[in-house]
């Protein structure tokens, strides 16, 4: 790791300040992707900006037919807590299936989902819930929020301080993990709320995405059944050592078939 | 830079000064001369540098020093109950659950909170448990053994 500055703000001002003054500045959730990233010089920022004093980051809040997550909301946290499994379980058992012990423990929702992996988990249930991010300017609706590899609408400095999902009637997540690392290889959630079938995908393409095959015919009968014959283009997918993209592009349509099973009744 | 920082690490009061890039297993093993707990790794996969920060099991490698700052640190030097074993050490060593014991303390702070925080402890959730700690040798099934003893002998123990 270069050295840095280290500083730990205690309000959303001063650490938009700090950032402001820094000359290349970061800031610092979990640390769970960062601290690894630093370590390779991957990232390797002048300031180092610790979010983890702002207490107001910490909130967990269902109400309203909303669970909201503060931005520094451990997985942990989110998979442990009664009010968000009762509310939305395929949330919480989403939490519970990201990396390890460890890296629940100290990552956050706010991190994982700035960080905008194509493998993580969060960017599905934010799209396949219709969730929104909040930031200390704006509230970004998911649609919008992930843009690319590793890309997101956030501007220069701004903090996301709350992800709100509406509680869905029906929810499920079907992911097909990384043994290693159980990052999804490809991963698909699906929301039902008032009628209407979302379906997004992660893990199989550079960005997370809505998959309008899948949802269509969803939205024609919720069954697994309604999924044969469907296939993926894998024209534009993730190609690596772990998957080709044709093996991903048919994982698609089998953990969509796995997550319309596992969907409450 | 350096920053002041002042922790609890096995009981005692820490106040030391350390750079921001310090990792916490750098902070116990090179300035407080803790060696239990090792680096495998240094890339956040494999466990063995397993502490509780808080109560909570974390790689102390993928954590910095500085954010340790205020927090409470538990070592596998600092499990041992009066003197003797803590149960998940004995039960290991019953179980014959190690053989190089290069991942042993990172496997016993990670089984300690799993115990501490799941009732219905089978197999499979102990598996699902461990994910994060990587073991060479044993093939786990001693392991998982030695968790399962443990954890009968930590309920009523009061735990930690
Ligand atoms: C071994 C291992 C396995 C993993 N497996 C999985 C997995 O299976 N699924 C999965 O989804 N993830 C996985 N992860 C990633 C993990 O979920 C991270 O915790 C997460 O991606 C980042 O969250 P963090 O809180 O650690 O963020 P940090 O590492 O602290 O920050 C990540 C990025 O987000 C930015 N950021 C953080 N908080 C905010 C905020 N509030 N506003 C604006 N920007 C912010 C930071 O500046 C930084 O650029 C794994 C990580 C490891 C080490
Ligand atoms: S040394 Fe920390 S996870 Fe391997
Ligand atoms: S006992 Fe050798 S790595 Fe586990």
């Amino acid at each position: 790791m270069y050295s840095f500055n280290y500083s730990k703000p205690d309000t959303i001002e001063a650490a938009r300040e700090m950032m402001r003054s820094a000359e290349d500045g970061i800031y610092l959730a979990g640390g769970q992707t960062l601290i690894p990233a630093m370590k390779q010089r991957l990232s390797a920022p002048t300031d180092v900006i610790d979010l983890s004093s702002i207490g107001e980051l910490t909130d967990i809040d269902v109400s309203d037919g909303r669970v909201r997550l503060g931005a520094l909301v451990k997985h942990a946290d989110v998979a442990g807590s009664d009010a968000v499994r009762s509310a939305i379980p395929a949330l919480a058992d989403l939490a519970a299936g990201i990396g390890d012990a460890q890296v629940r423990n100290r990552g956050t929702i706010g991190g994982s989902v700035a960080n905008n992996d194509p493998a993580a988990d969060y960017p599905a249930a934010l799209l396949g819930l219709g969730a929104s991010v909040h930031t200390d300017q704006r509230q970004i609706p998911a649609d919008d929020f992930f843009v690319g590899l590793f890309e997101t609408a956030l501007e220069e400095g701004e903090i996301i301080t709350q992800v709100a999902f509406p509680v869905p009637d029906r929810a499920a997540y079907a992911k097909f993990p990384n043994p290693a690392s159980r990052y999804a290889t490809v991963g698909v959630f699906i929301g039902v709320r008032d009628g209407v079938t979302r379906v997004a995908v992660t893990g199989a393409a550079p960005c997370a995405f809505r998959s309008a095959e899948i949802e269509a015919a969803l939205n024609a009968e919720i069954s697994a059944r309604s999924l044969d014959g469907i296939t993926i283009g894998a024209d534009d997918l993730n190609n690596d050592i772990h998957a080709s993209a044709e093996y991903r592009a048919h994982l698609v349509t089998v953990m969509a078939k796995r997550a319309v099973t596992a969907l409450p009744k | 830079m350096s920053i002041d920082i002042t922790l609890t690490v096995n009981g005692r009061e820490i106040n030391t000064e350390v750079s921001p890039e310090t990792t916490l297993v750098q902070l116990l093993r090179e300035h407080l001369l803790l060696t239990g707990t090792h680096v495998g790794c240094d890339t956040s996969q494999c466990g063995a540098c397993t502490v509780h920060l808080d109560g909570r099991a974390v790689k102390s490698c993928t954590v910095l020093a500085v954010q340790a700052d205020g927090s409470e640190v538990t070592t596998i030097e600092g499990i041992a109950v009066a003197g003797g074993l803590h149960p998940m050490q004995a039960a290991f060593h019953q179980c014959h659950g190690l053989q190089c014991g290069f991942c042993t303390a990172g496997m016993i702070m990670s089984a300690i909170d799993l115990v501490t925080r799941e009732d219905d402890l089978d197999e499979a959730t102990i598996r699902k448990g461990l994910a994060g700690n990587i073991c060479r040798c044993t093939g786990y099934h001693n392991i998982v053994k030695a968790v399962q003893m443990a954890a009968g002998q930590m309920e009523g123990r009061g735990h930690e």
